[in-house]
This record gives C-alpha cells, structure tokens and sequence, in this order.
C-alpha cells in the first residue's frame, strides 16, 4: 500500500533517494542548493539508508566523487541547481562520456548574473549538448516517480548515461503537495540491485577509466555515446511501460493533453504545463480545439514521436522559459527543438515561440490563455504575428 | 469544500507563516483533499512582511501560478494593516481574518474591503494568554475553521497534536490546541 504525504518537491525527491538507498551521495551546499540534500543528510545521520555521504568543498569536486564512485562500481545520486551545476560543468561531460549511471535531482533555476535564485530552465539547458538523459516534472510527484525511473534508465547495460531529473525551483521544489509515496520494498524491487558491469574495484579484472583518449580512438567513443542515446528512447519507454503498470501511472516520452483533435496546441516543461491545462480545460468550455503537449523527456529528444503527436493541429506555440542567446530568433531552445522536430518530420504548419517566466517571474493562466488565443489566430491565418514574445516583460 | 479555496497569508517573518499555511494544507489532506501550500518566494528576513499560500481542492490541482484573487486572507500581523494591502486581489463575496483586537467594522474601513465578510480575533492576546508568546499561527488556524466552516475544530485539534508531537514540549502542544479552541469561538463577524 502506497501512502499519501504532505511533501515538498525536494523532500519527494529526497523521499526517493532514500527507498533507492543509493551508494554513494555527494553533494555541496552552494547557493543555492535544494532542500534535497539536507533531507537526505538526516536519512543518513539516522541510519535509515546506508549511503556512503560525501561532503565535498564544491560542486566541481560533488561531481567529480560522482565520477569516482560510479566509476567504482557504486550506484550514485546527487542534487544541484543553477550555478551548482555551472561549477560542476567539467565533470558533466566528463560523467556522460565516461558512461558513468549517475542519477541527478536537478532543480531549476536561474543563472546568475544578476543574482537570482529563482526559477528558470537556463541551467538545465546549457548541459542540453553534454551527453546526459533529461527528464522533466510537472510536480513535486512526478519527480518522486521520474527519480525511481531514472536509476532503472541510467543503469541499462544498452545505455549507461546520466540522468537529470528536473523540477521547477521554489514552484514545485518549496511547493509542497500530496504526493503519493510507494512502499519501500516496492521501490527497492522495481529498481533491483546494481550490478556494474565493468566496476573498477574489480581487481581481479583490471580496467583504464579516463585515460588519454586522442585521434585513435575518441571518435569511436563519441559515436558510442550516440548509439547510447538512440538506445535510450526505447529504454525510457520500457522502463515506464513497468513502472505505468506497477504503479498506475501513464508516462511515456510526453503527455499529450486534449491534443487529439486539438487546432492549437502549446508546447511546455515542467510546472508551467500545470496551469496550461486548466486553461486548456477553460478554453474547451468555451468550445475551443486547443491542446497541450508537455515534454517528459528532453534528451534524447523524441523529435518523431513529437512531431507525430503535433501532427494534427493547425498553430503551436512553444513556452521557453530560458533564451537561447544568439540563437535564431533569439528564440528558446524548446522553440528551436520543435521547430526543427516539426520541419524535419514535415509537419509544416506556424511555430511561434514565447519566452516567459525568467529569473522567476510568476506566469499566471491570463497569460497563457493570451498564447492560447494567439495560437488559434496563425491556426486561422498560417501566419505567426511575431516569432518571439517576451510574456510579461517591461520594454 | 467549494471545488478550489485560495487562501493568502499576510505575516512577519518568524511568526510561524508558512508553517500555518503547511498545516492547513496537511489538514485537508488528512480529510481526502488536495491541496499546495507554497511560500512567497522573496528574501525571508525576521520580522519583514511575507506572504503564503494554500489551494485547497476537491480534486486534484495541476495550476502552479502565485494566488492573484484569494477566497480568504489572512492577517496574523495587526500592524500589517496599512503598511500592506492585505484585502488586495481578494474576491467579492471573499472573507477577510485578521488578527486584532479592533473590530470587524473598524477592520473594514482600515482595509476598504467593502463587500465581503470581514472576522477578527485578538490571536495574539489569546496566544500569549494560552502560550506565553505571540505566536499566533495555531490560533488562527481554528479562527480559520470557524470562519469558513471548512474544517472541524475536532479535526484540526488532532492535526496540531500530530504535528508537533516531537517537536514541542506536550504542554506546549496542548496550550497550542487550547488557542486554537479559544480562537475559533472567540472569532468576530461583521
């Protein structure tokens, strides 16, 4: 029997490290750090898991005892956010290129400069190009279940890859909700027991990590890493497929809402597809075909599958709670995503993007209904008014 | 329970602000709702003016937006009147709790909240009397289940007793329970 708690989103992740009772933790508290590590911390102090915990002095060296640890042979978690993840950068790469199943709660936020410590998805989106599987969740729930998924994704002998499970820093990570908590032992069995395949505590089979790589082979191990990636999709999809099944969920690589004879269709990650839908559910009171396709996994990208689902509608537009600077446009890089999954898979139809909610601005459904209404405007014209527009910003 | 009660919170940092909007929301999950509880997510300094919400739901809540038209308001700080528009946003037919030794008349024309239904109680009094502190989270609390009728004193009694079990002292526990009770029979409508 699961049962229902009053938990933030930082304590249902914490709540999850603690059933995975992973190896290995290392963490720092840089500001701004998530509450998960100071609830994990308790778990340790009062002997309910036996997690190696690793208190370092940065996030660079956090992820680097990462490294070291899944490198190992340990099954490893961390948690990080905005900056924290900026200082770990070296190490990001170094984790996904060296197959390392690492397992990260990150919470997003914000960038500095200037100082800010509150929610957006441009931390998340810098590490798009370093090789890491990225999950997204609507709500302090799904990131508990995201986070049992993840260990089961990264560890797959035919992936072996990071894995970043999101959440939207202050809404959902200080937000606290019901959420539905699995039993121990269920969580314990639909995870399993890790077994390494190439642990470097092994001696008795002695293994190179890390070594100097150059024009020999490198390149093989870049394509590997593809390969990985390809091999991910189907992976993710099994593993939801059990988890759907033992658990009653219905995740898959996204969550089409209403979108089946939807005209417009909005494209947004984590809490902001929230309120999305109660304006979806709004606007179809007032008969309008409008639908909502909410991201679940970012990388790899389900360029096809989404392009598929949009297939139908006349108008989307994308929300990108993050810029890409410089970029075409200057649009966001969910925008340039689904512009490029859409045109790649030959759905053309108009694609307008809305950059919203940075450095914490809240996105209330007024706003969003505005998109929606925008949206069903190209869908009657085939025209996008303005290609990017910056919701709720003073010009 | 209506299908969504929005409910903003007006304190000081330190008087238990967040803590009064978790326990409203893990009271309502003890009888089958859903609910979010969240913080104003600004810089928490003791003693500055902030703010909390609480959606309570039959059903469950997927909106993640700030509280912009609350059903109640509640004002554990007298001497926010004045300084910040509490009664802002706040629905027509919505209610106002503040806690103060004026009355419920004298409220609504200090806060222009014409419309509504505005109730007062002197928590603090109650609290310092019952708890020998001015911390008045518990006893609004049961002002709040008198005032809406959303909860059952009994109900909310038991919750307080759950929630601070380990982390206070059983008399203090029971003095919190006691404001409560007092708070919510000595609630003024007007």
């Amino acid at each position: 029997m699961s049962t229902f708690e009053a938990l933030t989103g930082d304590n249902a992740v914490a709540m999850a490290m603690r059933q995975i009772n992973p190896d290995v933790v290392a963490a720092y508290p840089i500001t701004p750090q998530t509450e998960t590590v100071e609830f994990f911390a308790e778990y340790v102090a009062d002997g309910l898991v036996d997690t190696e915990f690793v208190c370092v002095e940065s996030e660079h060296s956090a992820m680097s005892a990462c490294v070291g640890a899944a490198s190992a042979g340990a099954r490893v978690m961390t948690a990080t956010a905005a900056n924290g993840l900026a200082l770990m950068w070296e190490i990001v790469y170094i984790a996904a290129s060296n197959r390392c199943p690492i397992v990260m709660c990150l919470v997003n936020r914000a960038l500095s400069a200037p100082i800010n410590i509150h929610c957006d998805h441009s931390d998340v989106m810098g590490m798009r190009d370093a090789g890491w599987i990225i999950l997204f969740s609507e709500s302090g729930q799904e990131a508990y279940d995201n986070m049992i998924q993840a260990v089961r994704i990264a560890e797959h002998p035919d992936v072996l890859l990071p894995v970043a499970v999101c959440q939207d820093g202050f809404i959902t990570s200080h937000g606290m909700e019901r959420v539905e908590v699995f039993e121990d032992a269920d969580v314990k069995a639909f995870v399993g027991e890790y077994k390494p395949q190439w642990p470097l505590l092994d001696i008795e089979n002695p293994k190179t990590f890390g070594p100097l790589d150059f024009y020999d082979y490198y390149y093989e191990h870049k394509r590997q890493q593809v390969l990985a990636m390809e091999n991910a999709t189907r992976v993710i999809l099994d593993v939801a497929a059990e988890f759907n099944k033992q658990f009653n969920r219905s995740y898959g690589l996204f969550e089409a809402y209403k979108l089946d004879d939807a005209e417009a269709a909005v494209v947004v990650a984590n809490s902001t597809a929230g309120t999305a839908k109660v304006v979806v559910d709004q606007l179809r009171g007032e008969g309008l075909k409008v639908g909502l396709l909410k991201p679940r996994v970012f990388r790899p990208f389900p360029a096809r599958e989404m392009a598929e689902a949009l297939s139908g509608v006349k108008a989307v537009a994308v929300m990108d709670r993050s810029i890409s600077f410089g970029a075409m446009d200057n649009a966001g890089p969910l925008y340039l995503e689904i512009v490029a999954a859409l045109t790649r898979h030959g759905v053309q139809v108009p694609v307008s993007d809305y950059v919203f909610g940075l450095g914490g601005r809240d996105i209330v459904p007024r706003e969003i209904e505005g998109v929606y209404r925008d949206a069903l405007k190209a869908a009657e014209t085939g025209q996008v008014e303005n290609v990017v527009t910056y919701l709720s910003v003073r010009e | 329970m209506t299908e969504l009660t929005e409910i903003r919170w007006h304190g000081r940092g330190g008087q238990g602000v967040v803590t009064a909007g978790k326990l409203l929301a893990e009271t309502a999950m003890g009888s089958g709702q859903y609910f979010q509880a969240f913080p104003d997510f600004g810089p928490e300094r003791m003693g500055a003016p902030i703010r909390a919400f609480t959606r309570l739901s039959s059903k469950p809540i997927t909106i993640h937006s700030q509280i912009q038209e609350p059903d109640v308001v509640l004002v554990l700080d007298p001497t926010l009147l004045g300084v910040v528009a509490v009664a802002e946003g706040l629905k027509e037919n919505g209610t106002l709790l503040v806690n103060t030794s004026q009355s419920p008349a004298e409220v609504r024309t200090a806060t222009s909240f014409g419309t509504g239904k505005v109730c007062t109680v002197d928590a603090s009094h109650i609290a310092i009397e019952e708890m020998g502190r001015d911390i008045t989270n518990t006893p609004m609390l049961g002002a709040f289940a008198s005032a809406t009728g959303i909860f059952d004193i009994d109900d909310l009694a038991e919750k307080l007793r759950a929630w601070f079990g380990k982390k206070i002292s059983p008399e203090m526990v029971e003095a919190n329970v006691r404001a409560m009770r007092r708070a919510a029979e000595e609630v003024q409508e007007g």
